[in-house]
């Protein structure tokens, strides 16, 4: 178990992570606390890419060499390291903020029209109308 | 590279970069909006009948007929792809009709504006792009697109009301789209590809490890779906978005959005993991059929006490929807194909339904189920064309509601499913009590019953919900001064009525042009 966890502590992290955001987005009243939460939910799948693109070679940690140069590769060719996992993690973080700057811009005007954050206050002025 | 291989790219990529144009000339002219909008989805809807007389028209296998562009000429398994195979054509086909229909209504019925416009097509091209990649990283991105899109059309209507149920959809609907990409990276770390081909040609293979890391991924995939076609229990965005959303944007986001995520749910089960690896996953197929089957009954059910026309119809959704991703888990031929047929023609009601929603709201001020009283009286070729949409919803034939079902219907029991066949004969049932609610309303209560339910005594019952004042002449000219039902609007939800209809008679048809990609499901042949 403890071996497990200290070797494969990215995944572990990824998954606490997952669990913080959830839950912030379920429990949290605040709706801009509820944004941050989906953004930590987001952050916990780019450390799994991160993670995945992380792979040790016979062993030996440190590098993350899953593509070789040559389609067939000898004992001491060049080995690179695959770009895929990263060009994904940058896309996601575009994407990721795109979507946090409408949902704050959907939270100002949700602010200028009600005049409060919070989902509880929220639910009673518009039972209120 | 021939020249019908950059269509896709440039359905897609049209949309996309016209989208900023009306922003742009908003600067300096105030309405250019519509017609840019206009002018660019007559040319996607030219594209796509082009793209599909090419599709069709050829003979062979799934892949080698599809006409397949490949980006920036990376080839796959490296670079991405946009495949307009059998499938997926069918779906733009439907993307590019609905969002021409569409905008038919918003000429005058509104929501206007220039950056209205640019959201129109960023998430029309987004739409295309979701239907035609090849990629699942790729369909992720589009994925986003198209919430990004929906989320700011919803939040364009009046009402503070609208702002809050786009940012509950963007929450939810952002949290479904990570989990998509969890299981993105499941599948990745599986078979080192992103490549929806070369995934469906790796995972057969699959053992040990990898086998539990794509069994994960398909977890996480279907559970992100569910999310995003707003199965039972993951629905509760969906209602409050339909509702709240403007009269001329819910028609799109009803027939499209969740039919395109759909759409990418089946992409995803038959082309990537394919019927044998599903039949093999132990619960798999059991849990698809049970989510499906829940989502019908929860949702006809809730349906059915509904006040509100376009909440009744948000509701139905999730029912209708339930009987695809419940014909999806069956894994038969049959099934696959009455999915398929079920997917198209639900899109094709909704948004003749919703626009007919859209128009009985302007011209008769009506929303509510009472307040459609003597609705046929008034306003016949409206109210005709809405009861041939209902009718077609419930399934009675002909009709292309009825085609879909039946084919769902026939695979369950080729499946010796009982209980999907009983589903989809309590649906019926269901669909039809709260059809029927609604045309009693429509054409056996007299207007002048109503009075009581919005208590506006006095002149006319109407709730003065979007015109404002309303004459009898069917004009509303009001406070919103030029909102009024122009024939136009009513051409378009006849049509549609119309095409509901005249499909009704093409199971032949659809069975023949599908017939490549359901043969490449790898599922049961049919006895």
């Amino acid at each position: 178990m403890i071996e497990l966890l200290a070797t494969r502590y990215a995944y572990a992290l990824m998954f606490v992570l997952l669990g913080i955001g959830l839950y912030m987005v379920i429990a949290s009243e605040n709706l801009v606390k509820k944004l941050i939460g989906v953004n930590l939910f987001q952050t916990a799948i780019f450390l799994f890419f991160v993670a995945v693109a992380y792979v040790e070679v016979d062993g030996e940690p440190g590098g993350s060499p899953v593509v070789p140069a040559t389609t067939e590769p000898a004992a001491g060719d060049l080995i690179l390291a695959s770009p895929l996992p990263h060009v994904i993690v940058l896309t996601a973080i575009v994407v990721g903020i795109a979507l946090t700057a409408v949902g704050l811009a959907l939270i100002v005007r949700i602010h200028a029209e009600y005049g409060t954050l919070r989902e509880d206050t929220l639910r009673e002025v518009r039972a209120d109308e | 590279m021939s020249d019908v291989d950059l269509l896709p790219a440039l359905l897609v990529v049209g949309p996309i970069l016209l989208a900023t144009v009306p922003v742009l000339l908003g600067l300096r002219y105030d309405r250019t909006g519509w017609s840019v909008a206009l002018g660019t989805t007559l040319g996607v809807f030219a594209g796509a009948c082009y793209l599909a007389l090419e599709v069709y028209s050829a003979d062979g296998v799934n892949r080698e007929i599809a006409v397949i562009h490949e980006l920036g000429g990376f080839s796959q398994p490296m670079g991405i792809e946009l495949v307009a195979d059998t499938f997926s054509t069918l779906i733009v086909l439907l993307v590019a009709g609905t969002a021409l229909g569409v905008l038919a209504y918003t000429r005058v019925g509104g929501p206007r504006g220039n950056t209205f416009y640019s959201g129109y097509l960023l998430l029309v091209g987004g739409l295309l792009g979701l239907s035609m990649t090849g990629d699942v990283f790729n369909m992720f991105v589009f994925l986003e697109i198209v919430g990004l899109g929906t989320y700011a059309l919803i939040s364009s209507g009046d009402g503070p009301e609208s702002a809050f149920a786009a940012l509950k959809y963007l929450i939810i609907g952002t949290v479904g789209a990570s989990i998509y990409l969890i299981g993105v990276g499941f599948l990745f770390m599986a078979t080192g590809h992103l490549n929806m081909h070369a995934l469906g040609g790796e995972i057969p293979g699959l053992e040990g490890q990898n086998l539990q890391l794509a069994r994960a991924g398909f977890a996480f995939i279907f559970v992100g779906f569910a999310i995003k076609v707003a199965q039972w229990p993951l629905h509760s965005w969906q209602p409050d978005a339909y509702q709240h959303a403007p009269d001329g944007v819910t028609p799109l986001i009803a027939a499209l959005v969740s039919t395109v995520s759909a759409y990418a749910l089946g992409r995803l089960m038959f082309t990537v993991f394919g019927g044998d690896f599903i039949a093999a996953t132990p619960y798999a197929a059991a849990v698809v059929v049970t989510v499906g089957a829940v989502s019908v009954i929860a949702g006809s059910t809730l349906a059915v006490i509904q006040t509100d026309v376009k909440r009744m119809l948000a509701y139905s959704s999730v029912s209708q929807f339930g009987l695809i991703v419940a014909a999806y888990g069956l894994l038969t031929e049959t099934a696959l194909l009455g999915a398929v047929i079920h997917l198209i023609g639900h899109g094709l009601m909704k948004a003749g339904l919703f626009l007919a929603v859209g128009v009985i709201a302007l011209g008769y001020g009506a929303r509510t189920v009472d307040a459609y009283a003597g609705l046929a009286q008034h306003r016949p070729y409206v109210a005709g064309s809405m009861a041939v949409l209902l009718i077609a919803l419930v399934g009675i034939p002909p009709s292309i509601g009825f085609i879909g079902k039946w084919y769902i219907a026939v695979g369950a029991i080729e499946a010796q499913s009982w209980l999907v066949a009983g589903v989809i004969f309590l649906s019926t049932m269901l669909t039809l009590a709260y059809v029927a609610r609604l045309l009693e309303r429509m054409y056996f209560t007299p207007r002048s019953a109503l009075e009581s339910p919005r208590g506006t005594a006095g002149t006319e019952p109407g709730p003065a919900a979007a015109g404002g004042a309303l004459t009898d002449g069917g004009r509303a000219m009001g406070a919103t001064a030029g909102r009024r039902v122009t024939i136009g609007m009513l051409a378009v939800v006849a049509l549609t009525a119309v095409i509901a209809v005249v499909l009704g008679f093409s199971g032949d048809v659809f069975t023949e042009l599908l017939a490549p990609f359901i043969e490449s499901a790898e599922l049961e042949v049919s006895p």
